[in-house]
């Protein structure tokens, strides 16, 4: 998984609330077998009518075409637990999103991509969806290490998050690779749980 | 030396009451950081054809094995054809998906329950059918729709492709503990109301994001009194609340269903078994970080009129003016939903027109689900204007239902009696709406394009989407009863 230390990059505004990820890259896109070229499919029904016609979609607008930073309304990522959904948002090139509240799994699902999504209350999100809708202007600088947003105008914002999450993504680190190392625990956890409940491994 | 008498020790303080949640997750810990951040065992992995094949990738390009293939169920659901299974499978992206998975599952050794055995279904209909879901256990599979396993007193939560690489390589996750909910739905269920209708009611109180970060238990008399079945529609639809996971705590009905399930304990081990599962429902007073209430009798037959799950109200009201929304986002929300649905405010929910009725999904594909939806149909005709199906949720629910006669009942009215699988849940077959097509639906999602592009989606129960079907509009089953 690739690091994420620093980020600078356009923000593009989402301010829709409750962003699924049926509509962040809908079913036709899911019967993949592969983990790239997901781009063409993201927010597939928000970019193009059904005859084929770009709809100008915030992402294909000039200022956004190169935005790595989604701010967006509320709950983003609810619904199904697609891993597809960050996968498009990185084939793309988004490696952060910046939300009031996220659902769970999504939010999940983006640290084992190295994209980072950070939560933050309204008043700023309020701000920053202000300073992302000033187009190529809308440069915003997020520091992992520091949990810094720094806005067009040079303010910075302060952001939560799980201390664990944090040192696993600033160094790009396999979760499972981790859990490995702890093989002797799920062993011993094994051992006690086959005498305890031996029908949980009645078919081996 | 001078002999000291003993001092007498002090019983051991007792155990905190815990809730069920705790309990389960308790007893699956592995490793716990300092942070709180546990690896936690995962007991039972259901694996189907859409979320899994970059994570066998991923192990075979680390030279991983699959730890405990017995332990695990693999089949392909979502994109299976429903009208003839001899032919294969037409559509050739959906016929590689599938294709992987049984490639992936010969190589890594796990089982699979093949595109023609009776046993395939919707995953969620077909591990509590084996018994594979049983009480106390963890359960995840790369689906939001895990959480219907909750239903037995298991927890069980979906999870992305990582993370069922990370199951199939190590049967752990890493995860932090969930908050505690506890729902309540006291009294018993007037008629017409169903499992369905709780749900929707549960979910249009706490919101779409409502159970964020949290497990929620139900409980109360009108949950109590729900079969498996019913149960299982419940905590389906938890994560369309927002929850990690949905839980009942297991009793008597519970027992009583999974008895003499192929994978359910067998003889001594049963007796083992029900000791431990007896212990598992939530201690007096142990704590819950909230608490909802609802009245069984105040909950009427629901439908949905928007994009989000939320959007439910009673079949008796009217589609809402977003003039009348509590705030300036769900007021932008509800106008883009009602434009989407092509709504007008003030029109009587009874007086919508379909033109599709899809019977099946995860959420109500089951057997009794079919039964209260035939019931309906019994002696009646499908509308003229309206496209009809029922889909079962698994091989088995479809010979059940078969054996039962049901499938002549709905036959003879007009639906459409096909195969099982997710099928128009969300269209990933060749089962789908046109764009503008209004279709009533007891499948879990209303979101946009959910059951093909510009689809039209309102949630209700199988009884309400028979009346439906019959009516041509949306319908009051409480008419037909
Ligand atoms: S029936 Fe629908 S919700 Fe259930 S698993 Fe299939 S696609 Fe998902």
């Amino acid at each position: 998984m690739e690091k994420f230390t620093t980020l600078r990059g356009v923000a593009a505004p989402m301010p829709m609330v409750n962003i699924d990820t049926d509509m962040i890259i809908p079913k036709n896109f899911l019967k993949t077998i592969k983990r790239t070229g997901l781009k063409d499919g993201l927010f597939y029904e928000l970019r193009w009518t059904a005859d084929g016609q770009k709809k100008d979609f915030v992402l294909d607008q000039p200022a956004y075409q190169n935005a790595k930073i989604i701010v967006a309304g509320p709950n983003f990522g609810c619904g199904s637990s697609r891993e597809h959904a960050p996968w498009a948002l990185l084939d793309f090139g988004i490696r952060c999103v910046i939300s009031e509240s996220f659902a769970d799994i999504f939010y999940n699902n983006c640290f084992k991509n190295g994209i980072l999504p950070i939560k933050v209350p309204k008043e700023i999100i309020d701000k920053l969806m202000d300073d992302a809708s000033r187009g190529s202007n809308a440069v915003i600088e997020v520091d992992l290490e520091k949990q810094e947003i720094k806005g067009p105008d040079g303010g910075t914002v302060h952001f939560d998050i799980d201390p664990f999450r944090k040192h696993c993504l600033l160094n790009g680190l396999d979760d499972i690779g981790l859990t490995m190392e702890k093989k002797p625990e799920i062993d011993d956890f094994e051992t006690r749980q086959k005498e305890s409940q031996p029908w949980l491994y009645a078919a081996e | 030396m001078a002999t000291r008498k003993k001092a007498a020790v002090p019983p051991p303080p007792p155990p905190p009451p815990r809730t069920l949640f705790e309990k389960i997750w308790d007893s699956h810990v592995v490793h716990r950081q300092d942070d709180g951040t546990c690896v936690i065992y995962i007991d039972r992995h259901l694996v189907h054809e859409v979320t899994s094949p970059q994570a066998f990738e991923g192990l075979r390009m680390a030279h991983r094995p699959v730890r405990r293939p017995e332990a695990t169920i693999a089949l392909a659901d979502h994109n299976t054809p429903t009208t003839d299974l001899s032919l294969g499978i037409p559509d050739e992206e959906s016929r590689i998906q599938v294709e992987t998975l049984e490639k992936n599952v010969a190589e890594f050794g796990v089982p699979y329950f093949g595109l023609q055995d009776p046993r395939r279904g919707i995953v969620h209909v077909t591990g509590p059918e084996q018994g594979f879901t049983l009480p106390g256990t963890t359960i995840v599979c790369g689906d939001s729709h895990t959480s219907t396993h909750g239903a037995f007193g298991a927890l069980a939560f979906g999870i992305g492709t990582s993370e069922v690489e990370h199951v199939l390589a190590t049967q752990t996750l890493i995860q932090k503990p969930a908050k505690n909910m506890r729902v309540a739905v006291e009294g018993s269920l007037p008629l017409g109301v169903t499992a369905k209708d709780v749900i929707l009611a549960i979910i249009a109180k706490l919101g779409t994001a409502g159970g964020t970060g949290y497990v929620i238990e139900y409980a109360g008399r009108a949950i109590r009194e729900m079969t498996m079945e019913g149960r299982m529609t419940v905590c389906n639809m938890s994560i369309e609340a927002g929850a990690r996971a949905g839980l009942i705590a297991p009793d008597e009905t519970t027992f009583q269903y999974l008895f003499g399930r192929p994978n359910a304990p067998k003889g001594g081990a049963w007796d083992l078994a029900l000791g431990q599962w007896r212990r598992l429902p939530s201690d007096k007073g142990a704590h819950f970080d909230a608490q909802i209430d609802l009245n069984a009798s105040d909950i009427p037959p629901m439908v949905t009129w928007g994009t989000s799950p939320q959007d439910a109200l009673p079949i008796t009201d009217v589609v809402p003016d977003p003039a009348n929304a509590p705030d300036e986002a769900r007021r932008e929300a509800w106008t883009r939903s009602l434009a989407y649905m092509g709504l007008t405010p003030g029109t009587k929910l009874v007086d919508v027109p379909v033109d599709r009725v899809f019977i099946g999904s995860c959420t109500n594909g089951r057997i009794e689900d079919l039964r209260a939806a035939a019931e309906i149909v019994k002696g009646r005709k499908v509308a003229s204007t309206v496209s009809a199906m029922v889909v079962p949720g698994s091989g088995l629910v479809k010979a059940e239902a078969e054996k039962e006669g049901l499938d002549k009942i709905f036959l003879e009215a007009g639906f459409e009696w096909r195969i099982q699988g997710c099928s128009m849940c969300l269209a990933m077959n060749a089962d789908r709406l046109e764009p503008g097509q209004r279709c009533a639906s007891t499948s879990n999602r209303n979101f946009e394009g959910r059951q093909g592009r510009g689809g039209r989606t309102h949630l209700l129960s199988p009884a309400m989407a028979a009346a439906a079907a019959i009516k041509g509009t949306l319908a009051d089953v409480r008419d037909f009863q």
